[in-house]
């Protein structure tokens, strides 16, 4: 390469809100369900139906505004974006072009270069479509509308980023923030949260830009980081050959590693946007920016700082915790029941992170109760069970939830403390280790490690540590 | 008196009494469109046995007392873009030809809960574009004083129903002037409410910032009862507007005494046929003599009322009406390769000229360029037109014109040249614009023996009082009064 090259990225995220009802009408937004159940005369585009504002939308928005310290639009509008497609029953698309909700924001990410601050250039309300199925077997098309009218949010970024590292934290802060919020669980793979990537390159020092490409069908960071890599390789090959980027949108495939163009510039559609006459302005007043700020939860920064002043865990434990609303909603509410908030931190950085990377899951897909983690907590501090039988424990519980007392019960799993069997198995093993024991009477301290796991042994595992300690220790005395 | 001299309220007083049951009101009505429809083609769909199954379920109600409604029993005419469960809803275009609603308009709701018992779907212009109910998929609809003679639109089935007799009273809807324009041509009183006073859930946009429901009928009186019925603040309308008072009925029988009546000489210059401005002067002097002030006052904007008009119903209506489609309901085109041809194909047949046109110009007027030059300015100019209005308004309380330039043309000479058509709502559109209610009342016969309508118009919410004058200069001029005789002249339908 001859030139050095700069990458110009801006991203366009679309997040599913996690409204009870759907933007304009009263069907659920709950994913899945037979095709076409959730669905009612707005949602399906009947004559005469009229779509009414779901109130929480706004209020979800203005939270992730806020949050991403957004100026907020106090008047603003729905348009129609006109265009013909089947998964779009009224053929438009409620969303905002003129006066959308939020604008001019930013977020700080931070990568192994440091600290740095994306701009947002606006957040705006729509509705989502229907879902295409296509039956090859009868050559022919269907459509379900469970998704059409599910409520989403649009961020669009300004061109701030410069490379994948920095899109990506980006994608993960934006994510946590939304998260935490509880405005959408910003699943990837399940789609409630998707990118859009622009891309530019130019020349290094360069203060023009260069022509852009859209690229769509990112479903993992991964995939994201890969199409960023390929993309840019692909723009600066085309200007070193002197050959010209076109202004398009590709669609990424995966698989192949490589975009395919969809459609240029030239194809691009006038959508005939205006504003939507059937839904009035929507007012935003002092006092309702007020409210939502009041119900803002703890973000992170604070959490974070909160965690390691009242709980006294460790900078990099609360890091990872409060990396996850769900982590640090179980932490505190373990450690609430528990009271042991730095062994509830041990079990979600050791044990939980282990089965999650193990199993391929989310933190957001954690399903075990803190009630029985704290449970769990506590029959091991008491001596009730010991270390290995409570990793046996919890896995059951990361699992299945299932409360721990029932299960150790069914298990067998209770640490043996009759102290006759326990005498019986240490006499054994002080008989068959007498050089043992005499080196630790001798003041060889070290090998009391080495007898109790001895007994241990002979035990099975079965025997309170903290019986085995107190018991070997009268005995060697 | 006979069946055909009642009002619906009249009706309605009798259903109660047990001197009629509704059963036999629904026989009289469909009996009455069985004998004239072959040739005022008000309707487009009756469905004989329906209506009877709710005639005698009403009438069990009412003998029960559950019931007690001015219209409990009384045959009403809904226009065929208002949906009706399990009744087909075609809005008299070829692409809505076999779609059965599944569920009610709120209005039509409210009317069934007041016991009104619905004789079927009137012809209208296809999807309410036009002014003569030529437009229609399923024949033009003749006006019941002079079948040589269009009964005006959109709504001009339900108002020829009216007029002929077939129905008590009917519901319109009113864009640009669809309810008074007819109303006026027909002989009978029409209104258009208030925007957001009824509810346009479940009526089949076609300007959705213009669109209302309003009541057809042969007084005043009705028009208020059927108001009454019909009005709600709906949640299921985002454009509803919860207003202070729901009575309509109340306050009709009070004196205008120092009522202070605007004229606009806009509406009384160049373009207005000499008999309807006789007719609306008529109109004036009776009102100055019940007591109210009445004087000459120039509007303003008037020129501007139909070209912000057409921009703005038009670029709703190319949006509205892209769901008809071909994929989830209406007709579908016969033969079709691949997404684009069934399109095309399906609305290319399914939609008429006229419908055609103003989707086109629509379009146009939101494509990117165009937008701020047509769409913007027109909503500038709309803007411009409630401010005048509301100018109006300190000064007056009701405003007082024709509903229309002329009496009702022939048949076949409007559709040819569309611009003049379109020059004929000049009084009615401004109202829609403003988001006024506005009420025609029959004000005479031309030479022809057409009837001609005069037109009040009141301010936001002022349905109360505007009901009032109306119902005073329909006393004063005769109101539906003028039509018994002719009607009863068999040779002219």
């Amino acid at each position: 390469m001859s030139r050095e090259y700069e990458t110009v990225i801006g991203l366009e995220v679309h997040v599913e809100l996690a409204t009870e009802t759907k933007i304009f009408c009263g069907c659920s937004a709950k994913f899945g369900g037979e095709s076409n159940t959730h669905t009612c005369p707005v949602c399906t585009g009947m004559p005469g139906s009229l779509p009414v504002l779901n109130r929480q939308v706004v209020e979800y928005a203005l939270a992730v505004g806020l949050a991403a310290g957004c100026e907020i639009n106090r008047f603003c509008r729905f348009d129609r974006k006109n265009y013909f497609y089947p998964d779009n029953p009224q053929n438009y698309q409620i969303s905002q072009l003129y006066l959308p909700i939020c604008h001019d924001g930013g977020i700080e990410i931070e990568t192994e270069a440091g600290k740095k601050t994306v701009r947002i250039h606006e957040i705006h309300m729509e509705e989502d479509a229907g879902k295409l199925i296509h039956d090859e077997w009868e050559d022919c098309s269907l459509v379900d509308y469970n998704r059409s009218g599910v409520p989403l949010l649009e961020i669009v970024s300004e061109p701030d980023m410069r490379n994948a590292q920095e899109v990506i934290a980006y994608l993960e802060k934006l994510r946590m923030i939304i998260q935490y919020l509880g405005a959408s669980d910003c699943k990837l793979q399940e789609g409630s949260m998707r990118a859009d990537v622009n891309l530019s390159v130019r020349e290094a020092g360069s203060r023009t830009m260069g022509t852009r490409t859209e690229m769509k069908n990112l479903n993992s960071f991964k995939a994201i980081a890969r199409a960023i890599e390929g993309e840019k390789k692909r723009q600066i090959e085309l200007l070193e050959e002197g050959k010209a980027v076109i202004q398009e949108t590709r669609r990424w495939d995966d698989n192949k590693e490589y975009s395919f163009a969809m459609r240029s510039k030239e194809d691009a559609k006038d959508y005939r946007y205006f504003p939507d006459p059937d839904l009035p302005p929507v007012v935003i007043s002092d006092e309702w920016i007020r409210a939502v700020k009041e119900r803002q939860p703890e973000l992170r920064t604070e959490k974070l700082a909160r965690y390691i002043r009242e709980y006294g865990i460790p900078e990099y434990d609360a890091q990872i915790i409060t990396s996850s609303s769900k982590m640090a909603s179980i932490f505190e509410k373990t450690s609430e029941i528990c009271k042991k908030p730095k062994k509830v931190s041990n079990w979600l950085m050791v044990e939980t992170l282990r089965l999650l990377k193990e199993k391929g899951m989310e933190p957001e897909d954690i399903s075990f109760s803190p009630e029985n983690l704290a449970k769990l907590i506590d029959l091991a501090d008491d001596g009730t069970i010991n270390n290995k039988a409570a990793k046996e424990v919890f896995e059951e519980i990361f699992s299945n939830d299932t409360d721990p007392l029932y299960y150790i019960e069914e298990r067998g799993l209770k640490a043996v403390g009759d102290e006759g069997i326990l005498l019986a198995a240490i006499d054994k093993v002080l008989s068959e280790n007498s050089d043992s024991a005499e080196a630790y009477r001798g003041g060889k301290e070290k090998v009391f490690g080495f007898l109790v796991g001895q007994v241990m042994r002979e035990m099975k595992g079965q025997a309170s540590p903290a019986a085995v300690n107190k018991i070997l220790k009268d005995k060697l005395s | 008196m006979e069946m055909f001299d009642m009002t619906a309220a009249e009706l309605g007083k009798r259903i109660q009494a047990g001197e009629i049951t509704a059963v036999e009101a629904a026989e009289y009505s469909l009996s009455r469109i069985k004998e004239k429809d072959g040739q005022i083609n008000a309707f487009i769909t009756v469905e004989e046995e329906k209506v009877m199954e709710n005639a005698r379920r009403v009438q069990q109600k009412i003998e029960r007392r559950e019931l007690t409604g001015p219209l409990a029993g009384v045959p009403v005419a809904v226009k065929d873009n208002i949906c009706t469960e399990g009744l087909r809803t075609t809005c008299a275009s070829r692409i809505l030809g076999n779609f059965v609603p599944p569920y009610s308009a709120e209005a039509v709701k409210r009317l069934e809960e007041a016991g009104a018992v619905i004789l079927g779907k009137t012809n209208m212009d296809e999807f309410a574009m036009g002014s003569t109910t030529e437009t229609s998929a399923y024949g033009i609809t003749r006006n019941p004083w002079n079948t040589d003679h269009v009964p005006g639109g959109s709504s001009g089935g339900s108002c020829a129903a009216v007029a002929a007799g077939e129905a008590f009273c009917a519901l319109g809807s009113d864009t640009g002037g669809s309810i008074r324009q007819p109303s006026s041509f027909c002989g009978v009183t029409g209104l258009k409410p208030t925007y957001g006073t009824v509810s346009r859930y479940g009526l089949i946009a076609y300007g959705s910032s213009l669109d209302q429901i309003g009541p057809v009928a042969k007084d005043v009186t009705d028009c208020a009862c059927i108001l009454e019925a019909v009005s709600s603040y709906d949640r299921k309308d985002g454009t509803s507007v919860k207003r202070e008072s729901y009575d309509f009925t109340s306050g009709l029988g009070r004196d205008i005494k120092g009522m202070r009546i605007g004229l606009p000489s806009d509406y009384l210059g160049e373009g207005l046929d000499d008999e309807v401005r006789k007719a609306v002067m008529d109109g004036a002097e009776a009102m100055r003599s019940l007591g109210a002030i009445v004087e000459e006052f120039p509007l303003g904007m008037a020129e501007y009322a139909i070209p912000a008009y057409y921009v703005i119903a038009s670029a709703e209506a190319s949006s509205n009406l892209a769901r008809f489609d071909g994929v989830k309901y209406g007709y579908r085109t016969e033969e079709y390769e691949g997404l684009h041809d069934m399109y095309k194909k399906t609305r290319s047949e399914g939609f008429g000229p006229e419908v055609k046109r103003r989707i086109m110009l629509g379009s146009f007027v939101l494509s990117s360029g165009y937008y701020d030059a047509y769409y913007l300015k027109a909503l500038r100019v709309k803007a411009l037109i409630m401010k005048a209005f509301d100018e109006a308004f300190k000064k007056y309380d009701i405003i007082l014109g024709p509903a229309a330039p002329s009496a009702a043309p022939e048949i076949g000479c409007s559709l040819a040249d569309p611009l003049k058509m379109y020059l004929g709502d000049i009084y009615t559109v401004s109202v829609n614009l403003a988001g006024l209610p506005g009420i025609s009342v029959p004000g005479g016969m031309n030479s022809k023996g057409l009837p001609i309508g005069l037109q009040l118009i009141g301010d936001r919410f002022q349905e109360e009082k505007l009901l009032r004058a109306a119902y005073q200069l329909e006393k004063a001029v005769g109101g539906y009064g003028i039509k018994k005789e002719e009607a009863h002249d068999e040779q002219r339908i």
